[in-house]
Protein backbone atom coordinates (compact mmCIF):
# COMPACT_ATOMS: atom_id res chain seq x y z
CA UNK A 1 0.00 0.00 0.00
CA UNK A 2 3.36 2.56 0.86
CA UNK A 3 4.33 1.87 -2.44
CA UNK A 4 0.82 2.08 -4.23
CA UNK A 5 0.49 5.55 -2.45
CA UNK A 6 3.85 6.74 -3.96
CA UNK A 7 3.66 5.51 -7.25
CA UNK A 8 -0.34 6.74 -7.08
CA UNK A 9 1.37 10.64 -7.79
CA UNK A 10 -0.95 11.83 -5.23
CA UNK A 11 -0.14 15.53 -5.19
CA UNK A 12 -1.09 16.21 -1.35
CA UNK A 13 1.48 13.28 -0.52
CA UNK A 14 4.16 14.71 -2.43
CA UNK A 15 2.99 18.28 -0.62
CA UNK A 16 3.37 16.74 2.90
CA UNK A 17 6.77 15.01 2.58
CA UNK A 18 8.11 18.16 0.96
CA UNK A 19 6.95 20.29 3.70
CA UNK A 20 8.10 17.33 6.23
CA UNK A 21 11.53 17.75 4.56
CA UNK A 22 11.74 21.86 4.42
CA UNK A 23 10.57 22.28 8.26
CA UNK A 24 13.19 19.39 9.48
CA UNK A 25 16.15 20.10 7.42
CA UNK A 26 15.98 23.75 7.86
CA UNK A 27 16.00 22.99 11.65
CA UNK A 28 18.71 20.85 10.93
CA UNK A 29 20.95 23.38 9.25
CA UNK A 30 19.84 26.28 12.04
CA UNK A 31 20.64 23.49 14.95
CA UNK A 32 24.10 22.12 13.62
CA UNK A 33 25.19 25.89 13.15
CA UNK A 34 24.47 26.72 16.62
CA UNK A 35 25.06 23.12 18.16
CA UNK A 36 28.71 22.59 16.46
CA UNK A 37 30.00 26.10 17.43
CA UNK A 38 28.59 25.82 21.04
CA UNK A 39 29.09 22.04 21.26
CA UNK A 40 33.28 22.83 20.18
CA UNK A 41 33.00 26.09 22.47
CA UNK A 42 32.34 23.61 25.83
CA UNK A 43 34.96 21.25 24.20
CA UNK A 44 37.91 23.17 24.19
CA UNK A 45 37.60 25.86 26.93
CA UNK A 46 37.51 25.86 30.40
CA UNK A 47 35.18 28.13 32.53
CA UNK A 48 33.27 28.22 35.49
CA UNK A 49 29.75 26.53 35.16
CA UNK A 50 31.09 23.84 32.48
CA UNK A 51 29.93 20.89 33.82
CA UNK A 52 26.48 22.48 34.76
CA UNK A 53 26.32 23.20 30.77
CA UNK A 54 27.43 19.97 29.70
CA UNK A 55 24.80 18.45 32.22
CA UNK A 56 22.36 20.92 30.88
CA UNK A 57 22.75 20.50 27.17
CA UNK A 58 22.95 16.41 27.92
CA UNK A 59 19.66 16.63 29.98
CA UNK A 60 17.95 18.74 26.97
CA UNK A 61 18.50 15.85 24.63
CA UNK A 62 15.60 13.99 26.25
CA UNK A 63 12.74 17.34 26.08
CA UNK A 64 9.78 16.33 25.15
CA UNK A 65 8.36 17.40 21.80
CA UNK A 66 5.22 18.56 23.53
CA UNK A 67 6.61 20.54 25.67
CA UNK A 68 8.87 22.05 23.37
CA UNK A 69 5.35 22.48 21.42
CA UNK A 70 3.30 24.03 24.68
CA UNK A 71 6.31 26.48 25.51
CA UNK A 72 7.07 27.29 21.53
CA UNK A 73 3.15 28.09 21.21
CA UNK A 74 2.75 30.23 25.07
CA UNK A 75 5.73 32.41 23.03
CA UNK A 76 3.90 32.69 19.63
CA UNK A 77 0.56 32.70 20.27
CA UNK A 78 -1.07 36.02 19.95
CA UNK A 79 -1.51 36.81 23.39
CA UNK A 80 1.89 35.97 23.94
CA UNK A 81 5.26 38.07 23.92
CA UNK A 82 6.07 37.25 20.40
CA UNK A 83 2.46 37.01 19.08
CA UNK A 84 2.96 39.85 16.77
CA UNK A 85 5.31 38.40 14.63
CA UNK A 86 2.32 36.68 13.28
CA UNK A 87 3.61 33.22 13.47
CA UNK A 88 1.79 30.27 14.89
CA UNK A 89 0.73 27.85 12.39
CA UNK A 90 3.03 28.43 9.71
CA UNK A 91 5.84 26.48 8.86
CA UNK A 92 8.17 29.04 10.56
CA UNK A 93 6.78 28.11 13.98
CA UNK A 94 7.49 24.51 13.33
CA UNK A 95 11.24 25.26 12.28
CA UNK A 96 11.24 26.99 15.75
CA UNK A 97 10.04 24.35 17.80
CA UNK A 98 12.32 21.75 16.12
CA UNK A 99 15.44 23.67 16.35
CA UNK A 100 14.89 24.28 19.77
CA UNK A 101 14.00 20.72 20.23
CA UNK A 102 17.16 18.94 18.60
CA UNK A 103 19.62 21.88 19.22
CA UNK A 104 20.54 20.38 22.23
CA UNK A 105 20.95 17.06 20.90
CA UNK A 106 23.44 17.93 18.12
CA UNK A 107 25.34 20.38 20.35
CA UNK A 108 26.01 17.61 23.12
CA UNK A 109 26.72 15.01 21.00
CA UNK A 110 29.21 17.13 19.05
CA UNK A 111 30.95 18.32 22.38
CA UNK A 112 31.55 14.89 23.16
CA UNK A 113 33.50 13.93 20.03
CA UNK A 114 35.18 17.08 19.26
CA UNK A 115 36.03 17.07 23.29
CA UNK A 116 37.76 13.53 22.47
CA UNK A 117 39.68 14.56 19.72
CA UNK A 118 40.86 17.62 21.40
CA UNK A 119 42.35 16.07 24.23
CA UNK A 120 44.51 13.81 21.68
CA UNK A 121 45.38 17.64 20.11
CA UNK A 122 45.91 19.33 22.84
CA UNK A 123 49.31 19.11 23.65
CA UNK A 124 50.19 19.88 20.35
CA UNK A 125 47.93 23.07 20.20
CA UNK A 126 49.91 24.22 23.66
CA UNK A 127 53.68 23.77 21.89
CA UNK A 128 52.67 25.60 19.02
CA UNK A 129 50.25 28.36 21.06
CA UNK A 130 47.82 27.85 18.60
CA UNK A 131 44.74 30.32 19.59
CA UNK A 132 41.61 29.05 21.00
CA UNK A 133 39.10 30.01 17.98
CA UNK A 134 41.86 28.62 15.55
CA UNK A 135 42.12 25.04 17.32
CA UNK A 136 37.96 25.19 17.22
CA UNK A 137 38.74 25.88 14.32
CA UNK A 138 40.60 22.88 13.28
CA UNK A 139 39.13 20.23 15.63
CA UNK A 140 35.97 20.92 14.19
CA UNK A 141 37.03 20.39 11.04
CA UNK A 142 38.69 17.51 11.82
CA UNK A 143 35.75 15.44 13.02
CA UNK A 144 33.93 16.79 10.41
CA UNK A 145 32.82 13.13 9.19
CA UNK A 146 31.77 12.09 12.77
CA UNK A 147 29.90 15.00 13.06
CA UNK A 148 27.67 13.70 10.26
CA UNK A 149 26.16 11.56 12.51
CA UNK A 150 25.06 14.12 15.03
CA UNK A 151 23.95 15.89 12.37
CA UNK A 152 21.60 12.83 11.03
CA UNK A 153 20.74 12.25 14.68
CA UNK A 154 19.22 15.25 15.18
CA UNK A 155 17.48 14.80 11.67
CA UNK A 156 15.85 11.66 12.96
CA UNK A 157 14.48 13.51 16.03
CA UNK A 158 13.19 16.18 14.12
CA UNK A 159 11.75 14.48 11.15
CA UNK A 160 10.00 11.62 13.73
CA UNK A 161 8.58 13.95 16.03
CA UNK A 162 4.78 14.87 16.42
CA UNK A 163 4.07 16.83 19.86
CA UNK A 164 5.57 19.92 19.03
CA UNK A 165 4.47 20.52 15.00
CA UNK A 166 1.27 19.43 16.20
CA UNK A 167 0.70 22.14 18.75
CA UNK A 168 2.80 25.08 17.28
CA UNK A 169 1.41 23.98 13.02
CA UNK A 170 -1.73 22.98 14.10
CA UNK A 171 -1.78 20.38 11.06
CA UNK A 172 -3.35 22.62 8.76
CA UNK A 173 -4.37 20.78 5.78
CA UNK A 174 -1.98 22.51 2.46
CA UNK A 175 -0.26 24.92 5.04
CA UNK A 176 1.54 22.94 7.93
CA UNK A 177 0.63 19.25 7.36
CA UNK A 178 3.58 17.06 7.61
CA UNK A 179 4.36 12.94 7.81
CA UNK A 180 3.65 12.55 11.12
CA UNK A 181 0.74 14.72 12.06
CA UNK A 182 -0.98 13.10 8.88
CA UNK A 183 -0.60 9.86 10.44
CA UNK A 184 -1.99 10.94 13.96
CA UNK A 185 -5.09 12.38 12.14
CA UNK A 186 -5.49 9.35 9.66
CA UNK A 187 -4.91 6.99 12.71
CA UNK A 188 -7.53 9.16 14.73
CA UNK A 189 -9.96 8.57 11.95
CA UNK A 190 -9.07 4.76 12.20
CA UNK A 191 -7.56 4.71 8.95
CA UNK A 192 -4.68 2.32 10.26
CA UNK A 193 -4.07 1.09 7.26
CA UNK A 194 -3.37 4.59 5.74
CA UNK A 195 -1.38 5.29 8.62
CA UNK A 196 1.42 2.51 9.03
CA UNK A 197 1.31 2.98 5.00
CA UNK A 198 2.65 6.87 5.97
CA UNK A 199 4.57 5.26 8.30
CA UNK A 200 6.51 3.39 5.61
CA UNK A 201 6.86 6.29 3.73
CA UNK A 202 8.57 8.47 6.23
CA UNK A 203 10.69 5.71 6.68
CA UNK A 204 11.81 5.59 3.23
CA UNK A 205 12.69 9.28 3.23
CA UNK A 206 14.78 8.41 6.08
CA UNK A 207 16.50 5.83 4.50
CA UNK A 208 17.02 7.98 1.31
CA UNK A 209 18.36 10.79 3.36
CA UNK A 210 20.90 8.88 5.90
CA UNK A 211 22.20 6.80 2.52
CA UNK A 212 22.43 9.85 1.41
CA UNK A 213 24.55 11.75 4.12
CA UNK A 214 26.68 8.29 4.19
CA UNK A 215 27.66 8.88 0.16
CA UNK A 216 28.17 12.25 0.82
CA UNK A 217 30.79 11.21 4.08
CA UNK A 218 32.57 8.83 1.88
CA UNK A 219 32.97 10.67 -1.42
CA UNK A 220 34.35 13.27 0.89
CA UNK A 221 36.24 11.10 2.83
CA UNK A 222 37.81 9.54 -0.43
CA UNK A 223 38.60 13.38 -1.45
CA UNK A 224 40.05 14.20 1.91
CA UNK A 225 42.32 10.88 2.22
CA UNK A 226 43.39 10.65 -1.72
CA UNK B 1 33.39 19.58 -0.69
CA UNK B 2 35.25 23.10 0.72
CA UNK B 3 33.64 24.32 3.44
CA UNK B 4 32.62 27.80 1.70
CA UNK B 5 30.65 25.50 -0.61
CA UNK B 6 29.23 23.83 2.60
CA UNK B 7 28.26 27.50 3.99
CA UNK B 8 26.71 28.62 0.43
CA UNK B 9 24.46 25.72 0.61
CA UNK B 10 23.75 26.40 4.16
CA UNK B 11 22.83 29.95 3.50
CA UNK B 12 20.69 29.05 0.18
CA UNK B 13 18.67 26.52 2.12
CA UNK B 14 17.33 28.17 5.22
CA UNK B 15 16.63 31.60 3.23
CA UNK B 16 14.52 28.98 1.17
CA UNK B 17 13.27 27.87 4.16
CA UNK B 18 12.70 31.73 5.20
CA UNK B 19 11.83 32.88 2.08
CA UNK B 20 8.37 29.97 1.84
CA UNK B 21 7.08 30.75 5.13
CA UNK B 22 7.10 34.41 4.35
CA UNK B 23 4.90 33.63 1.43
CA UNK B 24 2.94 31.24 3.54
CA UNK B 25 2.44 34.75 5.38
CA UNK B 26 1.94 37.24 2.33
CA UNK B 27 -0.95 35.40 1.67
CA UNK B 28 -3.34 37.29 3.15
CA UNK B 29 -6.92 36.10 2.29
CA UNK B 30 -6.80 33.08 4.64
CA UNK B 31 -8.47 32.55 7.80
CA UNK B 32 -7.77 30.52 10.45
CA UNK B 33 -10.77 28.84 12.36
CA UNK B 34 -11.00 27.19 15.49
CA UNK B 35 -12.90 23.78 15.26
CA UNK B 36 -14.01 20.56 17.22
CA UNK B 37 -12.52 17.42 15.46
CA UNK B 38 -16.01 15.74 14.37
CA UNK B 39 -16.16 18.35 11.63
CA UNK B 40 -13.13 18.15 10.90
CA UNK B 41 -12.17 14.22 10.57
CA UNK B 42 -15.84 13.62 9.03
CA UNK B 43 -14.34 15.33 6.00
CA UNK B 44 -16.96 17.85 5.79
CA UNK B 45 -14.45 20.63 5.57
CA UNK B 46 -13.24 18.89 2.59
CA UNK B 47 -16.66 19.10 1.07
CA UNK B 48 -17.41 22.89 1.63
CA UNK B 49 -13.87 24.72 2.33
CA UNK B 50 -13.30 24.15 -1.79
CA UNK B 51 -16.75 25.51 -2.61
CA UNK B 52 -16.60 28.46 -0.31
CA UNK B 53 -12.73 29.24 -2.10
CA UNK B 54 -14.02 28.86 -5.21
CA UNK B 55 -16.64 31.88 -4.89
CA UNK B 56 -14.59 34.32 -2.64
CA UNK B 57 -11.37 33.22 -2.98
CA UNK B 58 -10.63 32.87 0.94
CA UNK B 59 -8.22 30.31 1.96
CA UNK B 60 -9.50 28.68 5.14
CA UNK B 61 -7.37 27.15 7.61
CA UNK B 62 -8.51 24.92 9.78
CA UNK B 63 -7.35 23.58 13.26
CA UNK B 64 -9.22 20.72 14.51
CA UNK B 65 -8.95 20.30 18.26
CA UNK B 66 -11.01 19.13 21.09
CA UNK B 67 -14.08 21.62 21.84
CA UNK B 68 -12.21 22.83 25.23
CA UNK B 69 -8.91 23.72 23.74
CA UNK B 70 -10.14 25.35 20.25
CA UNK B 71 -12.13 27.69 22.40
CA UNK B 72 -8.68 28.63 24.97
CA UNK B 73 -6.98 28.75 21.62
CA UNK B 74 -9.51 31.54 20.43
CA UNK B 75 -9.45 33.13 23.55
CA UNK B 76 -5.58 33.63 22.79
CA UNK B 77 -6.59 35.27 19.36
CA UNK B 78 -5.26 32.12 17.81
CA UNK B 79 -8.22 31.81 15.46
CA UNK B 80 -10.70 34.28 13.26
CA UNK B 81 -13.77 31.60 13.67
CA UNK B 82 -14.92 29.64 16.54
CA UNK B 83 -16.76 26.51 15.02
CA UNK B 84 -17.45 23.95 18.22
CA UNK B 85 -20.48 21.79 19.68
CA UNK B 86 -21.14 22.04 23.39
CA UNK B 87 -23.64 25.18 23.91
CA UNK B 88 -22.55 26.47 27.27
CA UNK B 89 -19.37 27.05 26.71
CA UNK B 90 -20.10 28.57 23.77
CA UNK B 91 -22.27 31.32 25.62
CA UNK B 92 -19.94 31.60 28.37
CA UNK B 93 -17.44 32.60 25.65
CA UNK B 94 -19.14 34.71 24.16
CA UNK B 95 -20.72 36.03 28.09
CA UNK B 96 -16.82 36.87 28.63
CA UNK B 97 -16.47 39.59 25.61
CA UNK B 98 -14.12 37.04 23.67
CA UNK B 99 -16.89 37.19 20.50
CA UNK B 100 -20.00 37.09 18.90
CA UNK B 101 -22.88 36.61 18.61
CA UNK B 102 -23.32 32.65 18.07
CA UNK B 103 -25.34 31.10 16.08
CA UNK B 104 -26.74 27.57 15.64
CA UNK B 105 -25.47 26.30 12.59
CA UNK B 106 -25.77 22.55 12.74
CA UNK B 107 -26.75 19.60 13.93
CA UNK B 108 -27.05 15.46 14.06
CA UNK B 109 -26.69 13.87 17.32
CA UNK B 110 -24.55 11.60 19.80
CA UNK B 111 -24.49 8.04 20.36
CA UNK B 112 -23.21 5.07 22.37
CA UNK B 113 -21.01 2.44 20.92
CA UNK B 114 -20.10 -1.19 21.95
CA UNK B 115 -19.13 -4.55 21.52
CA UNK B 116 -21.42 -6.88 20.25
CA UNK B 117 -21.62 -8.87 23.32
CA UNK B 118 -23.54 -5.95 24.83
CA UNK B 119 -22.22 -7.05 28.41
CA UNK B 120 -24.52 -4.28 29.93
CA UNK B 121 -27.53 -5.37 28.17
CA UNK B 122 -28.19 -1.94 26.57
CA UNK B 123 -28.47 -3.14 23.02
CA UNK B 124 -31.55 -1.26 21.35
CA UNK B 125 -32.04 1.23 24.31
CA UNK B 126 -33.49 5.04 23.53
CA UNK B 127 -32.74 6.50 27.52
CA UNK B 128 -29.00 7.11 27.59
CA UNK B 129 -28.95 7.74 31.35
CA UNK B 130 -30.74 4.48 31.90
CA UNK B 131 -28.33 2.79 29.64
CA UNK B 132 -25.17 4.56 31.22
CA UNK B 133 -26.78 3.26 34.70
CA UNK B 134 -26.91 -0.61 33.55
CA UNK B 135 -23.22 0.35 32.64
CA UNK B 136 -22.35 1.29 35.54
CA UNK B 137 -24.11 -0.89 37.82
CA UNK B 138 -22.79 -3.95 35.41
CA UNK B 139 -19.31 -2.50 36.19
CA UNK B 140 -19.00 -2.42 32.00
CA UNK B 141 -15.66 -1.15 30.77
CA UNK B 142 -16.69 2.78 29.25
CA UNK B 143 -13.85 4.84 27.93
CA UNK B 144 -14.28 7.97 28.23
CA UNK B 145 -12.46 11.27 26.08
CA UNK B 146 -11.91 12.78 29.68
CA UNK B 147 -10.55 15.63 27.70
CA UNK B 148 -12.72 18.92 28.01
CA UNK B 149 -14.11 18.44 24.63
CA UNK B 150 -17.69 19.15 23.96
CA UNK B 151 -18.05 15.37 23.65
CA UNK B 152 -17.12 14.93 27.20
CA UNK B 153 -19.15 17.49 28.48
CA UNK B 154 -21.65 15.96 27.14
CA UNK B 155 -21.06 12.88 28.48
CA UNK B 156 -20.76 14.10 31.96
CA UNK B 157 -23.93 15.95 32.02
CA UNK B 158 -25.69 12.18 31.03
CA UNK B 159 -23.46 10.70 34.05
CA UNK B 160 -25.12 13.38 35.73
CA UNK B 161 -28.60 12.58 34.89
CA UNK B 162 -27.63 8.89 35.69
CA UNK B 163 -26.84 9.60 39.03
CA UNK B 164 -23.51 8.04 38.79
CA UNK B 165 -20.12 9.50 40.28
CA UNK B 166 -17.51 8.56 37.47
CA UNK B 167 -14.49 10.38 39.92
CA UNK B 168 -14.82 7.30 42.15
CA UNK B 169 -14.46 4.25 39.48
CA UNK B 170 -12.53 6.25 36.94
CA UNK B 171 -9.26 3.69 35.98
CA UNK B 172 -11.53 0.98 37.06
CA UNK B 173 -14.63 0.48 34.49
CA UNK B 174 -14.42 3.80 33.62
CA UNK B 175 -11.28 4.97 31.44
CA UNK B 176 -10.75 8.62 30.58
CA UNK B 177 -8.19 8.26 27.43
CA UNK B 178 -7.59 12.26 28.07
CA UNK B 179 -7.75 12.08 24.18
CA UNK B 180 -9.34 12.89 20.78
CA UNK B 181 -12.92 11.39 19.43
CA UNK B 182 -11.22 8.49 17.10
CA UNK B 183 -8.23 7.84 19.33
CA UNK B 184 -10.73 7.27 22.02
CA UNK B 185 -12.61 5.14 19.60
CA UNK B 186 -9.81 2.98 18.70
CA UNK B 187 -8.96 2.86 22.52
CA UNK B 188 -12.28 1.80 23.66
CA UNK B 189 -12.75 -0.69 20.55
CA UNK B 190 -9.43 -2.71 21.33
CA UNK B 191 -10.70 -2.92 25.14
CA UNK B 192 -14.27 -4.00 24.40
CA UNK B 193 -15.79 -0.98 26.15
CA UNK B 194 -18.79 1.49 25.68
CA UNK B 195 -17.91 4.70 23.87
CA UNK B 196 -20.04 7.62 23.39
CA UNK B 197 -19.59 9.46 20.38
CA UNK B 198 -20.90 11.67 17.62
CA UNK B 199 -22.86 9.94 14.86
CA UNK B 200 -20.51 12.38 12.27
CA UNK B 201 -17.62 10.74 13.44
CA UNK B 202 -18.89 7.02 14.13
CA UNK B 203 -20.43 6.88 10.19
CA UNK B 204 -16.82 7.94 8.76
CA UNK B 205 -15.04 6.08 11.08
CA UNK B 206 -13.07 3.00 9.26
CA UNK B 207 -11.66 1.19 12.58
CA UNK B 208 -15.13 -0.08 14.02
CA UNK B 209 -14.25 -3.47 14.16
CA UNK B 210 -17.44 -5.86 14.99
CA UNK B 211 -18.84 -2.53 17.30
CA UNK B 212 -22.30 -1.29 16.82
CA UNK B 213 -24.74 1.35 18.01
CA UNK B 214 -26.36 0.24 21.19
CA UNK B 215 -28.01 3.45 22.36
CA UNK B 216 -29.74 5.80 19.87
CA UNK B 217 -32.54 8.25 19.74
CA UNK B 218 -32.67 9.87 23.08
CA UNK B 219 -33.66 14.33 22.71
CA UNK B 220 -31.20 14.11 25.17
CA UNK B 221 -28.27 12.87 23.28
CA UNK B 222 -28.79 15.98 20.32
CA UNK B 223 -25.59 17.51 19.21
CA UNK B 224 -25.79 21.82 18.01
CA UNK B 225 -22.85 22.84 16.41
CA UNK B 226 -22.57 26.66 16.73
CA UNK B 227 -20.21 29.13 14.92
CA UNK B 228 -18.97 32.69 16.49
CA UNK B 229 -16.66 35.50 15.51
CA UNK B 230 -14.00 36.06 17.21
CA UNK B 231 -14.16 39.80 19.39
CA UNK B 232 -12.05 42.47 17.39
CA UNK B 233 -11.70 44.58 20.47
CA UNK B 234 -10.07 41.79 22.16
CA UNK B 235 -8.27 40.45 19.47
CA UNK B 236 -6.85 43.86 16.85
CA UNK B 237 -5.29 40.63 14.72
CA UNK B 238 -8.12 38.91 13.53
CA UNK B 239 -9.60 39.24 9.58
CA UNK B 240 -13.17 40.28 10.99
CA UNK B 241 -14.46 40.62 8.04
CA UNK B 242 -13.02 37.27 6.08
CA UNK B 243 -13.82 35.85 8.98
CA UNK B 244 -17.41 37.13 8.99
CA UNK B 245 -17.64 36.44 5.01
CA UNK B 246 -17.52 32.70 5.65
CA UNK B 247 -19.54 33.13 8.76
CA UNK B 248 -22.44 34.48 6.98
CA UNK B 249 -21.64 31.62 3.61
CA UNK B 250 -22.46 28.98 6.08
CA UNK B 251 -25.26 30.36 7.87
CA UNK B 252 -27.67 31.18 4.59
CA UNK B 253 -28.79 29.03 1.50
CA UNK B 254 -26.14 28.19 -0.02
CA UNK B 255 -23.89 27.22 2.91
CA UNK B 256 -26.55 25.44 4.58
CA UNK B 257 -27.35 23.36 1.02
CA UNK B 258 -23.35 22.45 1.01
CA UNK B 259 -23.73 21.26 4.58
CA UNK B 260 -26.89 18.93 3.92
CA UNK B 261 -25.78 17.49 0.96
CA UNK B 262 -22.73 16.11 2.71
CA UNK B 263 -23.37 12.29 3.06
CA UNK B 264 -20.41 9.42 3.98
CA UNK B 265 -22.14 5.86 2.88
CA UNK B 266 -25.14 7.74 1.63
CA UNK B 267 -25.72 8.67 4.79
CA UNK B 268 -26.29 12.68 5.74
CA UNK B 269 -23.69 13.57 8.59
CA UNK B 270 -25.09 16.87 9.50
CA UNK B 271 -28.52 18.85 9.74
CA UNK B 272 -28.28 22.50 8.94
CA UNK B 273 -30.39 24.39 11.19
CA UNK B 274 -29.46 28.22 10.93
CA UNK B 275 -32.16 30.68 12.02
CA UNK B 276 -33.84 32.30 8.77
CA UNK B 277 -34.10 35.69 8.85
Amino acid sequence: MAFALVASGDGDLYEIIGLSLQVSLTALFASCIIGFGLGTFIAVTRFPGRAVAIITFNTMMGLPPVVVGLLVYLALSRSGPLGVLGLLYTPAAMIIAQTILITPIVTALSRQIVEDLFNEYDELFRSLSVPTLQAMGAVLWDARFSLITVALAGFGRAIAEVGAVMIVGGNIDHLTRVMTTAIALETSKGDLALALALGIVLLAISMTVNALALSLRSTAARQAYA
Amino acid sequence: MSSRLFCAAVVALVSAGALSSASAQAEDKSIIVQSTTSTANSGLYDHLLPIFKEKTGVTVNVVAVGTGQAIKNAQNCDGDVLLVHSKASEEKFVADGFGGPRTDLMYNDFVIVGPPADPAGVAGSSDAAAALKRISDANALFASRGDDSGTHKKEKSLWKAAGVDTAAVSGKWYRETGSGMGATLNAGIGMGAYVLTDRATWISFKNKGDYTIAVEGDKALFNQYGVILVNKEKCPSIKADLGQSFIDWLLTGEGQKAIASYNVNGQQLFFPNAPTS
